[in-house]
């Protein structure tokens, strides 16, 4: 009824740039999310180049000690917010869907929210380096600093805060999803446990995301309206601020590891043939590590103005965090004992993952030692420690989930041999980057110093300059990914629905995915559910083909009779993207506190919102069948 | 008992590891004679204790590294599928109860025995010391510190003396420009080889215990990212024995020499009061020539300058040279941008004349 009045604004073809702009298929926005993470991805490894330039000799430099502070700054920001955390969404959007027999997200128009807000958030924030210089307050933004960085860290607290937007809505999007849609018979045991990383991640988003708003919102007062909340001259308080960002920023750790440890926990049993060992100690470590990470903020601020009996209890915290972590490797290492290992790349990625992740793990616990954290803290032993944990860790949990899924997402393979050297530079360029950091650490290396003071001596300058030749290794490697990414999508080896033999229902659909995922929703009787319509178990446990066709549940796949019928996926819709461009004039008009500007983004909001919400979610969607009817064909013309 | 018994594989393993773990750290100080920055190098009481906290938990953490990694490496050489392969697929096990309790239990034991003198240290760390101590007030601004000794009345800046084998309790807070709260922001009070390092908050006051045993020179920086030029934010504790120390307050206590008139020095001195329509070196250094009581303005004082052996935030050495390229163009010589926010030195455009004539004023106050 009502898409009949309302104007036709809504592309329909299926290709072209348009069709980018709306769509609202969670499988297209992972793609657009994938893509927009590699490009700030780049961004932040020059930015990473720029540092180890400056670092690679004593006393020099390349760049002013202003232009170095924003440059540091902005590595940050962008790898957390800009890579990492959207990386991770890339996943959540493409595979949460799929892995739990949905046809989509909860909320497929909300979703290509996140991504438009995300998108914009990153090119407000980058828009600051033509526009009198980015933040140089470094990525926590401390209070009182910021005050005296001026609009800098304007840019800063209002661009983290729209960024902040589009994962909440996220997180309320895939915990409905994950909570709401999972097929008949996928009880929460039987979950994947990418999917149960997913929930735990989407829940420590949705509590801390909050707390992060609050300070920054704060922050943005004091920063360009002359607020006084952090301002000790006036009674505010600084260490406020440290708490509040904290409170965030230590679950945001476990934000950026759990989603890459979900994927190493898919890809290790698959790579082993062999199930997860310790599926529930696997899950319920993830879901301890969430729940204790919001009890360890502290811990960042041990040499900040706590007492003594603060600083014991968040050692004690963060001591004890380190037992549920260990549990999940030792799984982890098991699943691989007595397998038959098939190492291809996204396994290599993994195990790599295992091991550099310990190192990060152990430097950690020894971070837990309070009185000689007062030694590591602000040092370059804390940078290696995080790059061992975000980068050794999340990142080598993210690329290994980037050469598991490719075939799923473009039904080719990528290049086998150039994985291999992808990998083996990596690693080897990774360790020679941040391994020596350590020690530069403990040899007195202060971080965040645009110069490496000559008087740390000889040591600590070779030490840095093994750093910066890491980095060029890194470079390396990173284009050799690059390349193979790019010929593979070309041209690369088809790799036919099931590539790896695996077990979870994401591979039981066509690779590349159809738009419609299922036509029918399968019904779940196991925990990887896939793997056990392929194979039964005979007396001694030892796992049987089973002959195609065979399995008592029915294969639904190609089956063209279903296509018939009634299938509710959502049409495109441009009013997300037009709705999103609203946040451009709003975060200028607060940055530049231009009230005109600011009236005509809010104005711009709520039209674009009200356009949103009257739109039908699907044309004709109605339940009428004489409509669906029209939807039915466009589904079975893609299948 | 059962304790003792979980704990022994790593204490049989502590004498080679130990001797390992010094290997390392020799190799890391091979190098270098001028690592006086070492944070493994302890020098005092309050640097030797949480040393000798992390060397164990050092020496854990490595037995537990080789375990995991030897694991990882064993079960992906020994359990990789072999090129002879049969196909078949592997038993599918989905678990072990037993092993799960070990490797939950054990490494909450280690931690547990980890923490207790984890917080025995915390406390003794920041208690007051025992034996008589001396205090001195440490004030952070961007970008130097400012030190003064309340029980003989003395004012310095980037190096602080103390005497040797003595406790010693900073009170440290951060302001600047003009001892307001309103304007400082966080820094970091960090020697390595005396103590750990402890923030200094504006408008809030906190405490850091340092000792140094003998004599010496150690170099310490600004910890907290304090923006523009805290890489040019750099410490020296000077360590003197007594007879050293006695002579070095002697000299602080007494006011400033005051140059013969009709000298350069003398010409210098009048420039450093009054520089016609330009700010004066006065109104914002100090030098106190006995009357009245010392009260520093924005700058460090400068009573005793050339007692010190480096200047700007200690990165430049203290010579005729450096001051005057220092007075000439100061953002030449260290990150600053006082124009736009009044932090740090402005630029005065001075004259050779005056150059010379402040110059030889400043090398005269010893």
């Amino acid at each position: 009824m009502s898409s009949t009045t309302t104007p036709k604004l809504r592309p329909t073809k299926e290709t072209g740039v348009l069709s980018w702009l709306a769509t609202t298929d969670h499988k297209r926005i992972g793609i657009l999310y994938f893509f927009t993470t590699l490009v700030f991805f780049f961004l932040g490894g020059v930015e990473s180049g720029f540092i180890r330039l400056q670092l690679a000799q004593a006393e020099q430099s390349v760049i002013s000690e202003d232009l170095y502070n924003q440059i540091f700054t902005m590595h940050g920001i962008t790898m957390v917010f800009l890579v990492v955390m959207p990386l991770s969404a890339a996943f959540f959007n493409y595979l949460i869907p799929l892995m739990i027999g949905a046809r989509d997200v909860a909320f497929p128009r909300l979703n290509a929210f996140s991504y438009w807000v995300y998108l914009f958030g990153g090119i407000f924030l980058y828009s600051s380096f033509f526009l009198g210089g980015a933040p140089a307050g470094s990525w926590v933004g401390y209070a009182p600093l910021h005050a005296t960085e001026g609009m800098s860290m304007g840019f800063y607290a209002i661009g983290i805060q729209i960024l902040g937007l589009s994962s909440l809505a996220a997180a309320v999007n895939f915990i409905t999803t994950i909570l709401n849609m999972r097929a008949p018979g996928m009880t929460f045991m039987r979950m994947p446990v990418f999917i149960w990383m997913a929930l735990v991640t989407n829940f420590l988003l949705l509590f801390a995301i909050p707390v992060i708003a609050v300070a920054l919102f704060m922050l943005q007062f004091d920063t360009l309206y002359g607020g006084q909340f952090f301002q000790p001259g006036s009674g505010g308080d600084p260490i406020l601020y440290q708490h509040l960002f904290w409170l965030f920023g230590h679950p945001e750790v476990y934000i950026m590891i759990l989603p890459a440890m979900g994927i190493v926990s898919e890809i290790l049993p698959v790579g082993s043939r062999k199930p997860l060992f310790g599926y529930a100690a696997v899950v319920f470590a993830g879901a301890a590590i969430g729940f204790i990470g919001f009890g360890v903020w502290a811990h960042h601020m041990f040499t900040s103005a706590i007492g003594p009996v603060a600083r014991s209890a968040f050692a004690l915290s963060t001591m004890f965090i380190a037992v549920p972590t260990g549990i999940k490797v030792f799984n982890w290492v098991f699943t691989m004992w007595g397998g038959k290992i098939r190492f291809t790349t996204p396994m290599l990625f993994s195990v790599g993952f295992v091991s550099m992740f310990v190192i990060g793990g152990l430097s950690g616990v020894t971070h837990a030692i309070v009185p000689h954290n007062a030694q590591q803290h602000d040092t370059y032993y804390v940078v290696a420690h995080f790059h061992y944990v975000l980068f050794g860790g999340a990142l080598f949990g993210l690329i290994a989930g980037i050469y598991f899924w490719f075939p799923k997402v473009t039904g080719k393979l990528m290049s086998e041999k150039l994985g291999k050297w992808h990998f083996w530079t990596w690693l080897l360029g990774f360790n020679l980057t941040f391994g020596p950091m350590h020690m530069s650490g403990l040899l007195g290396q202060p971080r965040r110093t645009a110069v490496l003071p000559g008087e740390l001596g000889a040591t600590v300058e070779l030490y840095n300059l093994l750093s910066s030749l890491g980095v060029i290794v890194l470079t390396g490697s990173a284009l050799v990914f690059l390349y193979n990414l790019i010929t593979s999508i070309k041209r690369g080896e088809a790799s036919g629905d099931d590539p790896w033999n695996a077990r979870t229902l994401e591979w039981m659909t066509p690779s590349p995915t159809p738009s419609v995922n299922f036509y029918r929703i399968p019904t779940i009787t196991h925990r990887d559910e896939f793997w056990h319509r392929k194979y039964a178990e005979d007396e001694s446990g030892k796992p049987v083909s089973i002959p195609a066709g065979a399995s008592d549940d029915h294969d639904s796949d190609g089956d063209d009779d279903h296509a018939e019928e009634h299938i509710h996926m959502p049409d495109p819709s441009l009013w997300p993207f037009v709705m999103c461009l609203a946040f451009f004039p709003i975060a200028y008009g607060m940055l530049y506190f231009n009230p005109w500007l600011f009236a005509l983004g809010a104005l711009w909001l709520v039209v674009g919102y009200f356009l949103w919400i009257t739109e039908p979610l699907a044309e004709g969607d109605d339940d009428d069948p004489e409509d669906a009817d029209d939807h039915a064909a466009v589904g079975a013309a893609a299948h | 008992m059962r304790d003792r018994v979980t704990m022994r594989p790593p204490t049989r393993r502590r004498r080679p590891l130990h001797l390992l773990i010094l290997a390392l750290l020799a190799l890391g100080l091979s190098a270098c004679g001028d690592a006086e920055q070492n944070a493994l190098l302890p020098a005092g009481p309050y640097a030797q204790e949480p040393h000798d906290l992390i060397i164990p938990v050092a020496i854990i953490a490595l037995v537990v590294f080789v375990l995991v990694q030897g694991l990882i490496i064993y079960s992906s050489w020994r359990y990789r599928e072999r090129a002879d392969d049969d196909g078949s697929l592997p038993e599918q096990v989905h678990g072990n109860t037993r092993l799960e309790i070990v490797w939950t239990v054990i490494p909450a034991l280690i931690l547990a025995a980890i923490a207790v003198p984890t917080v025995q240290g915390i406390f003794s760390q920041m208690a007051e010391p025992d034996d008589d101590f001396m205090t001195i007030e440490v004030i952070g601004h961007r970008w130097w510190f400012e030190y003064y000794y309340p029980d003989h009345d003395i004012y310095t800046a980037n190096e602080m003396v103390i005497p040797a084998n003595t406790p010693v309790r900073l009170q440290m807070t951060a302001t600047d420009p003009a001892r307001d709260a309103s304007q400082g922001v966080i820094h970091s009070f960090w020697v390595p080889r005396l103590a750990g390092k402890q923030d200094l908050v504006p408008g809030q006051t906190t405490f850091l215990n340092l000792q140094a045993d003998e004599p010496g020179r150690f170099l310490g920086m600004c910890a907290e990212y304090c923006g523009l030029s805290h890489a040019n934010m750099r410490i020296r504790v000077e360590a003197l024995d007594d007879g050293d120390w006695q002579a070095w307050v002697d000299n602080q206590t007494s006011p400033a020499t005051v140059p013969d008139e009709g000298t350069l020095e003398a010409r210098g001195r009048e420039l450093y009061g009054d520089l016609g329509d330009r700010q004066a070196c006065a109104s914002c250094h100090q030098v106190w020539e006995g009357d009245g009581s010392r009260s520093p303005g924005q700058g460090p004082d400068l009573t005793h300058l050339m007692s010190r052996q480096e200047f700007a935030g200690a990165i430049h050495d203290l010579d005729a040279e450096n001051l005057r390229a220092w007075l000439a163009d100061p953002e030449s010589m260290k990150a600053m941008n006082y124009e736009l926010d009044g932090i740090g030195m402005p630029n005065l455009n001075l004259t050779d004349d005056e150059l010379d004539a402040l110059v030889a004023y400043l090398l005269a106050l010893d």
